[in-house]
C-alpha cells in the first residue's frame, strides 16, 4: 500500500475549495444573462440543491438553469470573472457527491437542456442535450427495436449527463459495459468557457481517445453540454430466472462456477434474505420471504442461445443447492421481478431513517469470502448490513441502515463503511464500481493510487481545469492522513461553509 | 545536455552492458523510416524502465518502446530518436484469476504465448490482430490495430481494464486496475491505447478475458455489384445474428487473398477466384445456434441474388479469419510499392467503395478494398513499379483520398506507405478540431517530450 506523504496532500487542499464569499454582483449579472426565471439565490430555493443521493451535503450560492450551450458557456466565464468555482448537475441522484457544490458557488443545473436532437436509427446513434433523462432515450427509440444500454437502478429519473460524469452503470453492465461504452462524442464546455467537441459520431477518431478521458471525470475537467450515445439492439429473446438458496454461500457460489464456466448472463443480482424480507413487503415481487438469498439472472440473445444458456444457469443453480429456479412466464412477471430490484433501496428507506448504500468492486472469485466479511463487519459495528447488488460483476452494494441523528451512530456506519471498502481493496478489487469516487470516497483514494498516480493525475487535471473551478473537492484527497472517509460534524452537516 | 559520443557508455552503467546494443546491426533493427537509434536497452523490469526513463528525461533525449516492432511505421517518423526500448524481456504473466475472467500481463509478453496460457483455461483475449505470430500485448495496444473480432467483442477500450505505465517523468504510474467493473480515479489507461508510445511506457496490461467458443464458421457470399453486396453486408448487421466479423471486398482484394492463401500452401475457396464482391461472415457460438444462422445466411443470402454463397468448412473458415486478421501484413507486402489506408466514413455507401477503387486498365496503380463492420475500411493502392509516373500516380490517388473522405465527414489514416510518399503526405490527414485537448494531454503525460516525438497526431 503506498504511503502517505504530507508535504503532497496539503499544497493541494490549500488551493482547492475554500473560497471567499460570493460577490451579490455575480447574481445579478447572472439574472441579467439568463433571466430572472432561470436563477436561484434564495436560501430555501437552494436547500433543494444541498442534497444528492449520498449521504453528503453542501449547498451552492447560487442555481442556473442554461438551455444551450452558450449559455453555459457564458456562466462559465463570468464565473471565472468572479473567481467562483462552477458544478454541474443532472437529476441530483448521485450516490458520491459528484454533484455538490463543495466548494459552494455556481451550481449549473441541466434540467433545461432536456432535448433529443437528432435520432440517427439507422447507424445506431443518438444526439441528446445532458439533462434528457436516462429512459428517455430508450422511450424515444424502442419503436425501432432499439435501447440504451446503460441502466442505472434511478433511470427512470437521471440524466444522461450525469451518467457521463460519473460513468454510470446498472444490472446489464454485466454483458454491455458502462456508460463509457455507449458514448462516441461530446461536446464540452472547459473551465475557461471554450467549447470544444471531442471523439467522433462513427466512434473512430484518430488520435487519443478523449472521449474515454471525459467520461467518468466526474465533473472535474469540463462540462459535458452534448451527448452522442450508441444505441444497441434488443435481443430477440430474453429469459428473467429467480434462483431462490438457503444459504447465502450457496448463491454466490453459483455466481463464481457461473463467472468460471463462461456463461456471461445479461444481469446477475443478488439479494440477501435480509433485504428481499423488506422488499417483499413492499413490492410484492415474489421473493419468497424465508429465504436466505436470491439471484436474479437475465441471458439473452437468439432464441436457441438464451434457452440454451438458461438452462446452463438452472444446471449451475441446482448444483449449488437452489431450492428452486423460477423462469419468468412473460413480460409482466419479469417486470415485476424487476421492479423489486430496482425499488429495492425505496423499500429499504421504510426500515430506518436513512441508509448508506456503498459500492465495492471485488474479483468475483471472491464473492463468497466478502460476503462473509461483510457480514462480520456489521456484527463488529452492531448494524443488520444487507445485500443487494450486481454479483455478476463482482459490484457489491452492502447498505447500512442509520438514524442521522445519533451522531454516534452515524460514525459507526461510515466506519463500517470503510472496513468494507477497505476489505475490497485488500481482495484485489476497487473503491468503487458504478458511483464515482466524488467527495465520499476521495479520502481513500490512496488506498489503491501511489503519489506518482496522483501527481499525473492532477497534472491531467491541471491540463484542463488548471484553477480548480470546476467540481473542486473531489477525487482528489485533500486531507494530510491516509485514507478515511470524511466524518462529518454531525449525520446532517457536509459543508463546508455556513 | 548529454554527450553524445559516451552515451552507450552511461547507459550500461544504468542498467549493465549486457542490456545494451549499439552495433550497427542491432541499431538498424530498430530504425523506425530509416532512423536509426543511438543504442538499444533492454530492460529487465518496470523499476529499469522507470530509470531509463528518468535518464532520459534528465539528458533531453528521445526513445521510442518497442515490442517486436511488427508495426513501428505507424505514424510518421519520429523527429527525434536516440534510444529504443527493446520490451521484450519483460513478459510474465502477472496475476491470472481464470475464476474472474481477468489477466495482468506484462507489455512485452508475445500475444501467442498468452493465448495458450489463457487457452489451457478455456478462455481466449479477443484481440485478433496481425503479424499474431510475434505482436507483443503492448505493442498491439500502444499501436491501436484494429481486431477482426471488434464487431462481436468491441475494441481494445471495451476489454483492457486497467494499465502500469512509466510516464515522462520516470515514475511508475497505473490507472484502472483489475476488476471488471470500475470507476475509481480517472481512466488514463483508454488514452494508452493507439498513442503509439508517446504518452509513456507502457509495462503491464490488465485485461477481462473471454471463454472460448464452442465452434466458430464461416460463410462466403460472392456477389456481381458492390451495390448487392453492400446491402446484403447491411442486411446482416441489422439481422441481430451474432457475428463476430463481417467483411466486404472487392474483387482486388479477394485475388491478393486468394494470392496469399495459396502461398500459404492452403487451398483458397475457389469462389475467391471469381471476379465480385463477396462478404464473408465468421461466427463463434454454441451448436444449438450454429445451426438457426448458418440457415438464415443461406436464406438471405439467395434473397440477396448471391451468385453464389457457401459456408466454409472449419479449415476454410479458420485460414481465411486468420488470412483478413493478417490482412494489414500481407497488403503491405504485396508489391514492392503500397500505400495503404484506413477509411473510416459515418456511414459506407456502394458508391463509396466504387469510388475508392481505382481502374485497373487505365492506371499503374491498382487497388483492393475491404470493409469490416463497424465502418472501417480499407483500402490498399498497389504499384508494381517505382517509376516517377507511377509514384506520381500513387500520390495524387493517396491525396485525393484523403480529400474525398474528409468531404463525407470521415477520416483516414495512411497505415503504410513507401518512405518517399510519408515524407511527403501527413499521414493523419487534416488536425482534428480537438487536436489542441490532445496536445495538453500529451504535455501532462510527457513534459519532457521524450516519448517518440513527431509519431503521431498533428505531428505530437
Amino acid at each position: 500500500m503506498p504511503a502517505c506523504r504530507v508535504d503532497y496532500y496539503s499544497g493541494y487542499a490549500a488551493r482547492d475549495y475554500r473560497r471567499p464569499l460570493m460577490d451579490p454582483a455575480l447574481i445579478r449579472e447572472l439574472k441579467s444573462l439568463l433571466g430572472p426565471e432561470n436563477v436561484l439565490s434564495q436560501k430555501e430555493d437552494l436547500l433543494l440543491y444541498e442534497f444528492d443521493g449520498s449521504v453528503e451535503k453542501a449547498r451552492p450560492e447560487v442555481v442556473v438553469f442554461p438551455h444551450t450551450t452558450e449559455d453555459v458557456s457564458r456562466i462559465v466565464k463570468l464565473a471565472a470573472n468572479y473567481q467562483v468555482p462552477v458544478v454541474g448537475r443532472g437529476a441530483g441522484t448521485g450516490l458520491s457527491g459528484g454533484a455538490l457544490a463543495r466548494g459552494g458557488g455556481v451550481m449549473i443545473v441541466f434540467a433545461r437542456m432536456n432535448r433529443i436532437l437528432e435520432l440517427d436509427l439507422e447507424n445506431r446513434r443518438a444526439v441528446v442535450q445532458p439533462g434528457v433523462v436516462n429512459l428517455d432515450i430508450t422511450r424515444a427509440v424502442e419503436h425501432a427495436g432499439l435501447y440504451f444500454a446503460p441502466d442505472p437502478s434511478s433511470q427512470k429519473s437521471c440524466t444522461i449527463g450525469g451518467n457521463v460524469a460519473e460513468n454510470s452503470g446498472g444490472p446489464h453492465t454485466l454483458a454491455y459495459g458502462l456508460t463509457t461504452n455507449h458514448v462516441a462524442a461530446l461536446e464540452l464546455v472547459l473551465p475557461d468557457g471554450e467549447i470544444v467537441r471531442v471523439g467522433s459520431r462513427h466512434g473512430d477518431a484518430s488520435g487519443y481517445d478523449l472521449c474515454g478521458l471525459f467520461v467518468g471525470s466526474e465533473g472535474t475537467l469540463a462540462l459535458v453540454t452534448e451527448i452522442t450515445v450508441k444505441l444497441s439492439r434488443r435481443a430477440e429473446s430474453v429469459k428473467t430466472l429467480l434462483a431462490i438458496f438457503d444459504a447465502v454461500g450457496d448463491a454466490s457460489r453459483t455466481v463464481v462456477e457461473m463467472t468460471a464456466g463462461g456463461i456471461t448472463p445479461a444481469a446477475c443480482e443478488m439479494l440477501d434474505g435480509w433485504t428481499l424480507r423488506a422488499v417483499e413487503d413492499y413490492i410484492h415481487a415474489g421473493f419468497p420471504r424465508d429465504s436466505a438469498a436470491v439471484l436474479l439472472i437475465e441471458v439473452e440473445g437468439l432464441r436457441e442461445a438464451a434457452e440454451s444458456q438458461a438452462a446452463a444457469v438452472a444446471d449451475i443453480c441446482n448444483a449449488n443447492h437452489a431450492r428452486e429456479v423460477r423462469t419468468a412466464r412473460d413480460e409482466r412477471e419479469r417486470e415485476l421481478l424487476w421492479k423489486g430490484r430496482r425499488n429495492a433501496f425505496g423499500a429499504l428507506g421504510r426500515l430506518a431513517p436513512s441508509n448508506y448504500v456503498l459500492d465495492g468492486v471485488i474479483p468475483r472469485s471472491k464473492l463468497p469470502e466478502a460476503l462473509e466479511r461483510i457480514h462480520e463487519t456489521g456484527k463488529k459495528f452492531g448494524f443488520q448490513i444487507g445485500n443487494i447488488f450486481h454479483a455478476g460483476d463482482g459490484n457489491l452494494h452492502p447498505i447500512v441502515l442509520y438514524d442521522p441523528r445519533d451522531t454516534e451512530q452515524f460514525k459507526r456506519a461510515i466506519a463500517a463503511a470503510e472496513e468494507i471498502i477497505r476489505m475490497c481493496v485488500a481482495l484485489g478489487g476497487a473503491l468503487t464500481g458504478e458511483h464515482g469516487v466524488g467527495m465520499e470516497k476521495n479520502e481513500l483514494m490512496p488506498l489503491l493510487f501511489s503519489d506518482a498516480d496522483f501527481d499525473l493525475m492532477r497534472r491531467i487535471h491541471d491540463a484542463f481545469n488548471p484553477d480548480s473551478s470546476l467540481n473542486p473537492g473531489k477525487i482528489f484527497p485533500l486531507s494530510k492522513g491516509c485514507g478515511e472517509i470524511r466524518i462529518r460534524k454531525s449525520g446532517h452537516a457536509a459543508g463546508f461553509r455556513p | 545536455m548529454s554527450s553524445v559520443a559516451n552515451f552507450p557508455t552511461r547507459l550500461e552503467k544504468l542498467v549493465g552492458s549486457d542490456r545494451v546494443r549499439a552495433s550497427e546491426s542491432a541499431l538498424q533493427e530498430f530504425a523506425v523510416a530509416g532512423r536509426a537509434p543511438m543504442a538499444v536497452l533492454k530492460p529487465r523490469s518496470a523499476q529499469e524502465v522507470a530509470e531509463i526513463v528518468s535518464f532520459v528525461a534528465a539528458e533531453k533525449l528521445a526513445m521510442v518502446a518497442c515490442g517486436s516492432r511488427t508495426k513501428l511505421e505507424l505514424g510518421m517518423p519520429p523527429r527525434r530518436y536516440d534510444l529504443a526500448l527493446d520490451m521484450t524481456d519483460l513478459r510474465q504473466i502477472a496475476h491470472y484469476d481464470p475464476g474472474d475472467l481477468t489477466v495482468s500481463v506484462d507489455a512485452g509478453m508475445p500475444l501467442n504465448e498468452l493465448a495458450k496460457a489463457l487457452a489451457e483455461k478455456n478462455q481466449f483475449l479477443p484481440l485478433a490482430v496481425p503479424c499474431s505470430a510475434k505482436s507483443t500485448v503492448g505493442g498491439a495496444i500502444a499501436s491501436g490495430i484494429d481486431s477482426t473480432l471488434r464487431q462481436q467483442y468491441g475494441t481494445a477500450r471495451d476489454y483492457l481494464i486497467g494499465a502500469e505505465f512509466v510516464d515522462g517523468t520516470g515514475k511508475q504510474c497505473k490507472s484502472g486496475g483489475r476488476v471488471v467493473k470500475n470507476v475509481t480515479g480517472y481512466d488514463l489507461h483508454k488514452l494508452l491505447i493507439g498513442s503509439l508510445g508517446t504518452l509513456g511506457v507502457i509495462t503491464r496490461l490488465n485485461f477481462r478475458t473471454f471463454p472460448l467458443p464452442e465452434s466458430r464458421n464461416a460463410h462466403l457470399a460472392t456477389f456481381p455489384t458492390a451495390e448487392a453486396a453492400l446491402s446484403f453486408h447491411v442486411s446482416l448487421r441489422k439481422s441481430g445474428l451474432p457475428f463476430s466479423n463481417l467483411e466486404l471486398f472487392d474483387t482486388g482484394f479477394s485475388t491478393l487473398l486468394a494470392g496469399y492463401l495459396n502461398k500459404l500452401g492452403g487451398n483458397s475457396p475457389e469462389s475467391l477466384a471469381w471476379r465480385g464482391w463477396r462478404v464473408f461472415a465468421a461466427f463463434e457460438s454454441s451448436a444449438a445456434v450454429m445451426d438457426r444462422i448458418l440457415c438464415e445466411l443461406q436464406q438471405r443470402s439467395a434473397e440477396a441474388r448471391a451468385e453464389r454463397g457457401a459456408t466454409l468448412d472449419r479449415q476454410g473458415s479458420q485460414q481465411i479469419s486468420e488470412a483478413l486478421r493478417e490482412a494489414f501484413d500481407w497488403l503491405r507486402r504485396a508489391v514492392p510499392s503500397v500505400a495503404l489506408l484506413r477509411i473510416v466514413l459515418p456511414q459506407f455507401a456502394a458508391r463509396d467503395a466504387m469510388e475508392f477503387q481505382l481502374g485497373e486498365k487505365q492506371s499503374p496503380v491498382r487497388s483492393a478494398f475491404v470493409l469490416r463492420a463497424c465502418n472501417v475500411a480499407y483500402l490498399a493502392l498497389l504499384a508494381e513499379t517505382g517509376d516517377a509516373s507511377t509514384n506520381a500516380v500513387l500520390e495524387r490517388s493517396v491525396s485525393e483520398l484523403f480529400t474525398r473522405v474528409e468531404a463525407k465527414k470521415g477520416g483516414a489514416t495512411l497505415l503504410h506507405a513507401p518512405p518517399w510518399l510519408k515524407d511527403r503526405i501527413n499521414v493523419w490527414g487534416a488536425k482534428r478540431r480537438d487536436f489542441p485537448l490532445m496536445q495538453r494531454v500529451k504535455q501532462a503525460f510527457d513534459p519532457h517530450n521524450i516519448f517518440a516525438p513527431g509519431r503521431f497526431v498533428g505531428g505530437i
